[in-house]
């Protein structure tokens, strides 16, 4: 077996999905079929998968790809439709010098169709994880906790749209394109919040955050030129490099505001940092840029020792009229709070829409750290017991019963991804 | 390919098609709308259909006619006109029926013609 954390066998594994997405999207532009193409390559995937960390990635990944798929194809009883479909395209791309040939990269456009307006939002991210990385239905369901038939179907519903509803897989104008991508942006943060927050629970070898990551900076290559994508990737470095501060050593719940900077990665804030800086240089802000710049001020934190709640408000009061995300409203609430209006910052909270909160436990989190800090025990008290009934994770559990025995309720990691 | 755009409209918008008031403005609308269209060389067909009061529903169920007066539902918007167009792509069709008046009183429905069927082959 091979150690899937060793670097030699995920350095294989990154040539052998880089190269399988790009086929992929090659075949998928000739006739929008998707899951035709998936067909095709599905099993030179597993090949490369298997034989690449041990034989080491060859000259050319898509032509030995290729080569492997066509000689499937040609061997196994497949059906006739996905030989005479994939056949003639994959030879052409293998044709006539498999090692100098040059495969375009259309896996841009292909992004864009699976996160097209025309197609369900709920299967953006499943769909990109699954047609660009080649990332199997089950541990994508997984991820996203959904049954695994459940996720096949919606998966097998959403490429039957792509191929019927008329899409072509060109690249908008310049004037559609912030708005094209920014779907394709939240998608691949959808696909890493779900695994973020689930990263310390048992059972989170489903989470895709590595993935979510490798998709970003695959956009942030393909178009230098749009700071939302470098913003979307440092917001999820920064929150990536705090993974091993949010346990302590005995697995508990560690809140942001006490975590040990030295824990934080340094290599994975530096680049963020770094893409924040290249990002405004655009002048063209958004959320994300939003978001990743609110998460760089609590790195500051490392460097000064004190959090700067002024810069936070600021950037919490921009954000708030980019996204209707509730995280948004809630994040700036605490900071109001912890900044000393904890009774502006409940009034805020009491004001968001019942039904998108009744069972969000960070918003009784937030309640509950706002109620005690405007000298409401009792309430505040009672805002963390529905806080726990909602909590699934049990560190975090153990630690807001924790705050609840003691004086009153701290506040948990309540600046972390903006989610929802 | 092609594409028809159907074009569903509010009790409100049938009844501006004869209303003195309303009706000049609304058929300016629909006229500068299939104008654009028909200069851009887009349209294979279409029609304005009568409104929804003028449907006949038929069935047949076990060997007998069954004919009904009108649509079934009292919905809020109902089949006004359709038009078929070349086009592009998904995204080109939906600029188009973006412009469609109903659009922004009821909606417009796009979808994909159907290609010619191929002989079923061995």
């Amino acid at each position: 077996m091979n150690n899937h954390a060793d670097p030699s066998y995920r350095a294989a594994e990154q040539a052998a999905r880089n190269g399988y997405g790009k086929l992929v999207a090659i075949l998928a532009a000739h006739d929008q079929d998707i899951a035709a193409a998936e067909d095709a390559l599905g099993e030179a995937l597993v090949a490369a998968l298997n034989a690449w960390p041990v034989q080491g990635v060859p000259q050319s990944p898509e032509a030995w790809l290729v080569t492997v798929a066509r000689n499937r194809l040609k061997n196994a009883a497949r059906s006739r439709a996905v030989r005479l479909l994939a056949e003639p395209e994959l030879m052409r791309r293998a044709m006539p010098d498999p090692e100098t040939s040059d495969f375009p990269d259309r896996r841009l456009q292909l992004m864009l169709a699976c996160a097209h307006p025309a197609i369900d939002a709920a299967a953006r991210a499943p769909l990109i994880l699954q047609v660009i990385l080649g990332i199997d239905a089950a541990r994508i369901a997984r991820a996203f906790l959904t049954e695994p038939s459940a996720m096949s179907q919606r998966l097998v519903r959403a490429k039957a749209r792509i191929r019927d509803v008329g899409l072509r897989y060109e690249l908008p104008g310049p004037e559609d394109m912030p708005e094209r991508l920014a779907a394709v942006l939240d998608a691949i943060y959808a696909a890493f919040g779900d695994g973020y927050d689930r990263l310390e629970m048992p059972g989170a070898h489903g989470a895709l955050t590595g993935e979510a990551i490798w998709l970003a900076r695959l956009i942030v290559e393909m178009l230098p030129d749009e700071p939302e994508a470098k913003g979307l990737l440092a917001l999820m470095l920064y929150c990536a490099a705090r993974r091993a501060a949010r346990r302590d050593q005995e697995g508990r719940f560690v809140p942001l505001a006490e975590q040990n900077p030295k824990l934080w990665d340094r290599t994975m804030v530096i680049e963020a940092e770094g893409l924040l800086i290249a990002a405004a240089r655009a002048g063209r802000f958004g959320r994300y840029q939003c978001e990743a710049a609110i998460q760089s001020v609590h790195v500051q934190r490392a460097a000064t020792g004190q959090l700067n709640l002024q810069a936070l408000r600021t950037l919490y009061d921009l954000l708030v009229t980019r996204t209707d995300s509730i995280g948004a409203r809630i994040g700036r609430a605490v900071v109001m709070a912890d900044a000393g209006d904890p009774d502006a910052a409940l009034a805020d909270l009491e004001a968001i829409d019942r039904q998108r909160i009744a069972a969000h436990q960070p918003w009784w989190v937030a309640r509950a750290h706002c109620a005690r800090l405007a000298g409401r025990g009792p309430q505040a008290a009672g805002f963390l017991r529905q806080a726990i009934a909602l909590t699934d994770d049990d560190a975090i559990r153990a630690y807001l019963a924790g705050s609840l025995d003691e004086a009153g309720p701290d506040t948990p990691d309540m600046r972390g991804p903006v989610t929802g | 390919m092609q594409f028809m755009l159907i074009f569903k409209e509010t009790p409100g918008d049938f009844a501006a098609r004869t209303d003195p008031h309303q009706s000049q403005p609304y058929w300016a609308g629909w006229s500068a709308f299939i104008g654009a269209m028909s200069e851009a060389g887009l349209i294979v067909n279409g029609d304005g259909l009568q409104g929804p009061q003028t449907a006949t529903i038929l069935q047949v169920r076990d060997g007998k006619r069954i004919v009904h007066d009108g649509p079934f539902a009292e919905t809020k918007e109902q089949l006004g006109g359709y038009v078929v167009i070349e086009v592009p792509d998904l995204d080109t069709a939906i600029d188009w029926a973006a412009k469609a008046p109903c659009a922004h009183t009821a909606s417009v429905e796009v979808r994909p013609v159907m290609p010619p069927m191929t002989a079923p082959s061995a």
